[in-house]
């Protein structure tokens, strides 16, 4: 297999007395959807938080195209082409669709009103309606506040930002939980249109059959530590339940069903 | 102490003269200034595009097209203020709709409209000022002291000048300061600022021993900002409307103002986004410390005085304006054309109760009604929203 684009090697993460990740690792390639599963509390969120530059790893390194990268904050992983979509999308809004795509990123006029700050907003509206065109969004009114919009569409918004901006990796954070069927089925449509781009897609997800029909690969957190690394098409849901809940233990047996993160960390450094 | 500052402000016993002076005006000249000294407060915008679309309301054919423009919150206060004008116009039409009144009102709403532009932005950020009474005398002393000590009455312009800078300088400086701690998100704006309501307001009785010092301004401010006027409208106006139509460039048209709303908004999104959030929240809150220091220049100009007491209730009137003209107190969501709506719906309804002989003191049960109102319609349109 070729390089991974985004990786991390040993990741820890403390939050006060609680470990949430145990020196945890993580791989995801160019053009490859990933889906990273795991039961409540495994780390899931924690482990994005991270790569995405939200969280200061404790320890461990993250690479990117082979290259060690340190993120001070989420700007630094995306000028470096990191987007992610969070679960609560994360949108203003009393703002609309093409203002919530650039917020942070306003193209401004050029010449005297553009050093004064003024926006570019024809440029922003047509770059905006147009991405979400690709998207198979239209939106009725592109200036109506994102908050009239409905569930799918508020999603599609999200979406399309990262994917406006993303040209390494997407986080995707649990991105069909509040969706109906078709909205569904068209996220994981763009899901895969996004991999075919060249982008390393990386899907948090609960939902096992959708994770398995969408992921080419699927790697399983289990308290704090990566326990299983699969391919989708080999792989069923039993066995997935079996990893997350720690019956199955692919790649590390037994190594943190009952052990204290001492002897955890132990057999990492001995491996 | 507060009631000072209301005798300070001079429109009560003015109606008096306003009906002699008017008179001698021909009835066209009184019809021709309506039409131009309305539009100069809000500086040209709202007043003449919208002014006719009050007059088919009662027709069935204009409703569609005012319940969807009805969902811009600006449009139902502005309907609310034609509604006054047109009511004192045909209630008292010889003395309301008057070049004297007009402007009256106009200097009496231009302190209060520049400083409700800045409490715009704060209370989009979601954040509120308590402080800019308290602020507005602090300017006003640093520079009435320092012009005492620089030629008092007869100080040249180079000493105005210097007093105009120390006014805005340190209506700044404490708005940033405020803006500091308001970032640091460990204290509400609403604490924050009402520490500073006492605590710059106890420094400018500190330095002056309480009493409004004799000579505070210069006769050259006074005779140029206060009273001065240019092709009949006085400079305060001009000023406060430059002010209110750069501000409301800043908001409607620029980054800063995007970044505005969208703190208001969701501050998390706006980090995520990018959104240097602390920093621009310490700007905002310097704008509107600056907008006061203004108001301490433009006070000083009108009235020579520093009014230490006077300004206990700028806040709260400010606030009223700036609710009224449709920004939502959770922020996210206003706009300066409707702060200065807001600003004129109780400046309005002082003049007209004088004019129509009602007692003026109904105009502050008929606002906080009105206000109240205003906030529970917020509240549902937010509730509605939110539903689908």
């Amino acid at each position: 297999m070729t390089e991974p684009l985004l990786e991390a090697r040993g990741v820890v993460k403390r939050f006060g007395h609680v470990q949430a990740l145990q020196g945890a690792d993580f791989r995801a390639h160019a053009g490859e959807v990933v889906a990273l599963v795991g039961d409540n509390g495994a780390g899931k969120s924690t482990l994005v938080n991270v790569l995405s530059g939200v969280v200061a790893p404790d320890a461990g390194e993250i690479l990117l195209d082979g290259r060690l990268v340190r993120f001070s904050g989420p700007q630094d992983a995306q000028r470096l082409g990191v987007e992610t979509v969070y679960q609560d999308l994360s949108l203003a809004q009393d703002l609309d669709a093409p203002t919530n795509l650039y917020l942070g990123r306003e193209l401004l006029r050029g010449g005297l009103l553009g050093r004064l700050g003024v926006l570019d907003r024809t440029t922003m509206r047509r770059e905006a309606v147009r991405a979400f065109a690709e998207l198979g969004v239209t939106l009725k009114d592109p200036s109506a506040p994102v908050a009239t919009l409905s569930g799918g569409q508020r999603q599609s918004v999200a979406v399309a930002r990262a994917v406006a901006f993303a040209h390494r990796v997407i986080f995707l954070d649990e991105p069909t939980a509040a969706l109906g069927v078709v909205q569904r089925a068209r996220v994981l449509d763009t899901v895969r249109r996004v991999a075919e781009r060249g982008i390393a897609v990386v899907l948090i997800s609960h939902n096992m059959p959708e994770v398995l029909s969408v992921a080419d690969r699927v790697e399983v957190l289990r308290l704090g530590r990566r326990v299983a690394s699969l391919r989708a098409a080999d792989t069923t849901i039993e066995e997935l339940v079996g990893a997350m809940t720690g019956s199955l233990d692919r790649e590390q047996a037994a190594a943190a069903v009952v052990g204290g993160e001492e002897d955890a960390r132990g057999e990492e450094e001995a491996r | 102490m507060t009631t000072t500052g209301a005798t300070d402000r001079e429109p009560d016993d003015r109606p008096p003269d306003s009906l002699a002076g008017p008179t001698s005006v021909s009835r066209d000249a009184s019809q021709g200034a309506a039409s131009t000294a309305a539009p100069a407060p809000g500086a040209g915008r709202p007043a003449a595009p919208a002014a006719p679309a009050t007059v088919p309301a009662p027709t069935a054919a204009a409703r569609p097209l005012l319940l969807r423009a009805a969902s811009v919150s600006e449009v139902w206060t502005f309907l609310i203020l034609a509604g006054l004008v047109v009511f004192f116009t045909l209630a008292a039409p010889r003395t309301f709709f008057t070049t004297y009144d007009l402007t009256q009102i106009a200097v009496n709403a231009a302190i209060y409209l520049v400083l409700g532009v800045g409490m715009t932005f704060v209370v989009i950020t979601a954040g509120i000022d308590l402080s800019i009474g308290s602020v507005l005398v602090l300017a006003a002393v640093a520079a009435g002291e320092y012009n005492i000590h620089h030629g008092g009455a007869d100080a040249g312009w180079w000493t105005v000048a210097v007093c105009a800078l120390i006014a805005l300088g340190v209506g700044a400086a404490w708005g940033a300061l405020q803006g500091l701690v308001v970032a640091t998100g460990k204290v509400p704006p609403l604490i924050v600022t009402l520490g500073g309501l006492g605590a710059a307001l106890g420094i400018a009785e500190l330095a002056t021993g309480g009493q409004d010092p004799a000579d505070a301004a210069a006769a050259h401010l006074q005779n140029s900002l206060g009273y001065g006027k240019l092709l009949g409208i006085p400079w305060l106006v001009i000023l406060a409307a430059v002010v209110t139509l750069a501000f409301g460039l800043l908001l409607g048209t620029t980054r800063f103002g995007t970044h505005t709303f969208a703190i208001g908004s969701n501050p998390a999104a706006s980090r995520r986004a990018g959104v240097a959030v602390g920093r621009h929240l310490v700007k905002v809150y310097a704008l509107m410390g600056l907008l006061a220091g203004l108001g301490a220049v433009m006070w000083l100009a009108s009235y020579g005085t520093t009014s230490i007491a006077g300004h206990s209730t700028d806040n709260l009137r400010v606030i009223t304006a700036v609710v009224l003209g449709g920004t939502s107190l959770f922020g996210g969501r206003g706009s300066v054309l409707g702060t200065v709506i807001g600003v004129f719906i109780p400046a309005v309804l002082t003049t007209g109760l004088i004019v129509i002989g009602v007692q003026q003191y109904w105009q502050d049960v008929a606002v906080g009604v009105v206000l109240v109102a205003a906030v529970h319609l917020d509240q549902m349109r937010r509730r509605t929203r939110e539903r689908t």
